[in-house]
């Protein structure tokens, strides 16, 4: 299993000369394995995927966390959406109200957007995300509720032996007398459960945090706490605060990649890691 | 068993509450109580951790207005839950140090996406003195 980083930035793209070595662009990661090609999340970081993507032919699996914009704005600008040679798997969170399809209209229609769903060129197919895991090709993907405003899934993906767990958007400390609590009560926690490598919201310092509970974010300690719990190998911090420049995301990181533990990377733009 | 997050988070607000809060799964099963329910029961969560639907009843002494003991079983708001309906009711309960006290139980289903069947919230308050029992 290949995953390559294509947005890593949260809440709104953030291109500028501060941002240049993790990057401006917001969530999108391509996962690739023999037999399929799974995309996660349509941030902006999804238009250059698309790009990259000219050659690819037959089905693309379209992994969408929640609809929050910055998961959701760059889907008009993904080029294979317009190619009626690819057959686009579209899967969401299940919402109590409205279905996938309704959901991503609002978006995907005037006055936000000239294009309207139902005129895209591929062979588009919504998925709610079932309850139970399901497959595509030989990878097994299994979607959760997590803590984060509005309906939310991360995903635990796995083939050949190897599992990456992509969490986003995701503040489990959210109201926790103390954080974390034991594994059965900590959101995610059986999504990550061993993975090789978890991507995992790390928007703040402890300080930004304590003014923006319930935003449904974590901040970089915690992100910590949780891979430690989880046990993971790897954890790529990622939904990045736009404020955040480089050199302060260097600092941040310093830290935790001084402890013994999972490793920590930085999630950036361009970054590609093996589970082999 | 990792639980739904929709209990999570309804333990995580109990958490934070005043007022005496179960948490049940389907089964019954008490899977969470907060600190102001621990009086209640007379035994604290980190001690005990889950309790059985028999276990957490029978730590219950419940009496009816008369003084008559009733059935926790037998309850309003024990056969509402079973039927996944809300229920309101009061009752006079001996709490684990003997003192007899006075309160109102509501309770409601949780129900999730799609319609899973998550358990039920039990919350608890003093009655009010000038509240003829029903």
């Amino acid at each position: 299993m290949i995953v390559r980083l294509w947005g890593t930035r949260g809440s709104v793209a953030s291109p500028g000369p501060e941002t240049i070595r993790y990057g401006g662009n917001t969530a999108c990661v391509e996962v690739r394995t023999d037999d399929a090609l799974l995309v996660l999340d349509a941030g902006t970081g999804i238009r250059r995927l698309g790009t990259a993507l000219r050659d690819h032919q037959g089905r693309i699996d379209l992994l969408l966390t929640h609809l929050h914009l910055d998961h959701l704005q760059g889907i008009g600008f993904f080029e294979p959406c317009f190619r009626s040679d690819i057959e686009l798997h579209i899967w969401g969170p299940p919402s109590t109200t409205l279905d996938l399809r309704e959901r991503l209209s609002r978006y995907l229609s005037p006055p936000l957007f000239p294009v309207r769903l139902r005129d895209l060129g591929s062979r588009v197919s919504l998925h709610d995300v079932p309850p139970e895991p399901f497959s595509i090709g030989s990878v097994t993907v299994d979607g959760e509720a997590i803590i984060h405003p509005g309906p939310t899934v991360g995903y635990r993906i796995s083939s050949g032996g190897r599992t990456l767990a992509y969490l986003p958007d995701h503040e489990p400390a959210l109201g926790a007398s103390s954080f974390p609590l034991s594994p059965d009560w900590t959101s995610g926690h059986r999504l990550a459960d061993g993975a090789d490598l978890l991507i995992h919201d790390a928007q703040y310092t402890e300080a930004e945090y304590a003014s923006r509970v319930g935003w449904g974010h974590s901040s970089l300690e915690q992100a910590w706490a949780f891979a430690v719990q989880a046990g993971v190998q790897r954890l790529v911090t990622f939904h990045h605060d736009p404020s955040h420049a480089d050199d302060q995301l260097d600092e941040m990181l310093a830290d935790l990649q001084a402890r013994d533990g999972p490793e920590v990377i930085g999630g950036r733009e361009g970054l590609e890691l093996s589970l082999a | 068993m990792a639980q739904p997050i929709e209990r999570i988070l309804v333990r995580h607000l109990a958490s934070r509450l005043a007022v005496p809060l179960f948490l049940l799964d389907v089964q019954g099963t008490l899977v969470f109580y907060n600190e102001a329910a621990e009086e209640v029961l007379g035994r604290r969560f980190d001690d005990a951790g889950e309790l059985s639907f028999s276990e957490w009843t029978s730590a219950l002494s419940v009496r009816d207005e008369s003084g008559q003991p009733l059935a926790i079983d037998e309850m309003r708001f024990v056969k509402a839950l079973r039927e996944r309906r809300p229920a309101h009711e009061r009752f006079d309960f001996t709490s684990a140090d003997g003192t007899v006290r006075s309160l109102e139980v509501s309770a409601f289903p949780l129900q999730g996406q799609g319609g899973s069947r998550l358990g039920a919230v039990v919350i608890f308050w003093e009655a009010a003195a000038d509240v003829a029992p029903r």
